[in-house]
């Protein structure tokens, strides 16, 4: 029927399509739809501990993000407010744009693989995986389906009627990816699901589910304590620490430009070196040590970050910054990583695995002049300071012990 | 020379102290268990002997004595239906009670210990108890129905109230006891299994019917065999409350065993009754276990 804007019938309608439209543009602008997963300064307290302190962050569709951070940090307490296992004192969740509170898992668009498996014991594998599809009254048909593709998807056929206990802990845990998936959710959570399998086959599993992420084209967030993992998973990594976001990157990003102290420690193989600096006369030096000003400027207050790698060894003739002796030798094939004494601190750096001296050696040490971080040692937080600008001839200089006294 | 002959004195010796350690309980097994169970099957087949007159082998006398016997018969059934409504209605009980202090509640301490209390008290005790619940006019139960209007009812002294009244005797005092089992079993459910039950939204009845139930069916059949040899073995509070009266409504086998052997000193017929007992409580367990052990997810 063609509307006629003049009689009262078609302005009704018309006032009434204009309503829905704004409504439905608000609705829009408020959880952009971009966005998989919507966090907005969600809180949670357990007690007078705040585990989760204002968080916010979006995660984008088909996005792996990592939630990286020490034992206690909120991460997990995080992905299960995402989960919808825990309810948030504040703030709002949303997936695909939706606000899903009072909903839990797949009927807010989640499946979640938790860090002990958590199959059910009495159940054979083919009922563990199709569990929530059967509590769901999904058709049998259907169902098996279903399970026929996911179960080839993860190599599963020869397990289906076994029970968890005669699985191996990678199989357990494939059966686990299997049960979250199955439900074509557009968001899968998994919580440290690495984390009770040995080296080896947390390496195998940690490419498989990426591989598998990306086939399938869902968003994924991933809470570990191993930066590892987080690194070579990641599109997007966000580091916490007591509750908050300490810094959120990619994983190139957290590497190459850490925000605090924290990153920095917390991010590498090896972590990064941090050495107090203290004023010298062209700029700032490292305390107790004998070496060039690392930039002009103040330098007490100040922590200079170096990753191992960016620190060379050489003879104790070379082009040095710092004479050490080397105090340990950790001997890892291609590389080694050489521990030496600078007066009371110890300092890390990256040799080949053939190139390294003996324990005990006097030897010269050097860095790339650039590859400096700064930090101010009292907030932790990155100082935007180019290290190796110092105009200068660069000196050998003995800082005293007077100097660093005052400190 | 040979390495041989000392290791064989040890392999000796330690099946002689394997065996000297299992002593104390063999000893106090055989003498109290299965020397007089054996005893008792051979004296069936004797009639019991008086002053002057020793045992004389009758056969199965007892036993054709047991078949015409409609007091047998009556202690049978009511035994049967003592176990068939007692058993499965304080499992339930068990489990219900169970269910209800294992979740995060307010006062959970003291509900366990409060549905406790009743394991604790001495059989007699109990039973006396509940005589006062139950005593015509002034007694708790026939206060409340009065208060409400009711008429009086004389719980024990009505063959058909007799039996009930024994058997709620039985499950308040048996529920208690199975919930401690099916709390252990509770508590070792991992709570993420649940956890991960409500990612799939299943609801309280569905994780009950498809997880709880199942991973508590080892404790299940445990209580069960437990509660079902237990009404076969109810007799004290026969004796407290009704003496198997009235017109025998109360009369459970081993009621009727006791009141043969030492009331009548008949002992050769208690003897072919206790043998009866006996291989009805072997059969029982046996079925059960072959029954329910097909389903029974053991960790």
């Amino acid at each position: 029927m063609p509307k006629r804007p003049g009689t009262t019938c078609g302005r009704v309608t018309q006032v009434l399509q204009n309503i829905l439209r704004q409504n439905r543009t608000r609705l829009q602008h408020r959880f952009a739809i971009m966005h998989s997963v919507d966090v907005r300064s969600v809180s949670k307290s357990f007690g007078t501990m705040r585990a989760v302190d204002d968080v916010s962050f979006s995660v984008e569709r088909g996005h792996l993000l990592v939630l990286l951070g020490p034992s206690g940090c909120g991460k997990s307490t995080l992905l299960r407010m995402i989960a919808g296992l825990e309810d948030p004192d504040a703030g709002v969740v949303a997936i695909e744009g939706r606000d899903v509170r009072g909903l839990t898992g797949a009927a807010r668009g989640v499946g979640m693989v938790f860090q002990s498996y958590a199959l059910f014991p009495h159940l054979t594998v083919a009922d563990n995986i199709t569990f929530g599809l059967s509590v769901r009254g999904v058709p049998k048909r259907d169902i098996a389906q279903r399970l026929e593709r996911i179960v080839s998807l993860l190599g599963l056929e020869p397990l289906l009627k076994r029970k968890p206990s005669q699985l191996s802990g990678g199989q357990q845990q494939r059966v686990a990816l299997g049960r979250a998936l199955i439900a074509e959710a557009p968001v899968c959570l998994l919580d440290e699901p690495l984390s009770n399998l040995d080296a080896q086959l947390r390496l195998e599993l940690r490419r498989e589910i990426r591989a598998l992420q990306q086939r399938l084209g869902i968003t994924m967030i991933y809470v570990t304590h191993d930066q590892s993992e987080a690194m070579s998973m990641a599109d997007r990594v966000i580091l916490m620490r007591s509750g908050q976001i300490e810094q959120h990157g990619s994983p190139a990003q957290l590497y190459e430009q850490p925000a605090s102290l924290f990153t920095a420690g917390f991010i590498g193989a090896t972590p990064m070196n941090l050495l107090d600096l203290d004023d010298g006369p062209h700029g700032a030096v490292v305390a107790e040590a004998d070496g060039h000003a690392v930039f002009e400027g103040p330098g007490r207050g100040r922590v200079l970050g170096l990753r191992p790698e960016d620190v060379s060894v050489h003879g104790i003739n070379g082009p040095n910054r710092f004479h050490a002796t080397v105090t340990s030798v950790e001997y890892l094939g291609a590389e080694a990583v050489v521990t030496c004494a600078i007066g009371r601190r110890s300092l890390q750096a990256r040799t080949r695995g053939d190139g390294a001296p003996p324990v005990g050696a006097r030897v010269g040490l050097g860095w790339d002049a650039a590859a400096g971080h700064v930090f101010d040692a009292e907030s932790g937080r990155r100082l935007s300071i180019q290290t190796g600008t110092v105009s200068r001839p660069l000196q050998l200089r003995t800082a005293t012990n007077q100097e660093s006294n005052c400190a | 020379m040979s390495p041989h002959p000392p290791r064989q004195a040890r392999t000796i010796n330690v099946h002689i102290q394997g065996w000297l350690l299992a002593l104390p309980a063999i000893v106090l097994l055989a003498a109290f268990t299965h020397i007089p169970g054996i005893a008792t099957i051979f004296d069936s087949f004797y009639a019991t002997p008086h002053g002057k007159r020793p045992a004389a082998f009758v056969g199965w006398a007892q036993y054709q004595t047991m078949w015409t016997d409609p007091i047998a018969w009556t202690a049978l059934k009511n035994n049967l239906l003592y176990a068939l409504i007692t058993v499965p209605l304080s499992i339930g009980l068990a489990l219900a009670m169970a269910l209800w202090v294992a979740g995060r509640i307010k006062g959970r301490s003291a509900l366990r210990l409060a549905f406790f209390t009743p394991t604790i008290l001495p059989m007699v005790a109990a039973a006396n108890i509940w005589i006062f619940f139950y005593t015509p006019d002034y007694g708790l139960l026939n206060q409340i129905t009065r208060a409400f209007g009711g008429g009086s009812v004389n719980w024990l002294g009505d063959p058909s109230t007799a039996l009930p009244a024994l058997m709620a005797v039985t499950v308040w005092k048996e529920a208690g006891f199975f919930m401690i089992f099916y709390l252990a079993a509770l508590q070792q459910v991992s709570p993420t299994l649940y956890e991960a039950a409500r990612m799939e939204n299943a609801g309280r009845w569905t994780i009950f019917r498809r997880i709880t139930w199942p991973l508590v069916m080892p404790t299940t059949l445990f209580v069960a065999v437990n509660a079902l040899i237990n009404a076969f073995r109810v007799v004290d509070q026969v004796i407290a409350m009704t003496g198997g009266g009235p017109n025998n409504a109360t009369t459970l086998l081993l009621f009727y065993i006791y009141q043969v052997g030492f009331s009548f000193w008949d002992t050769g017929y208690a003897a072919a009754l206790s043998a009866l007992l006996l291989a009805l409580l072997g059969l029982v367990s046996m079925l059960q276990f072959a029954l329910l052990g097909r389903n029974v997810h053991y960790r």
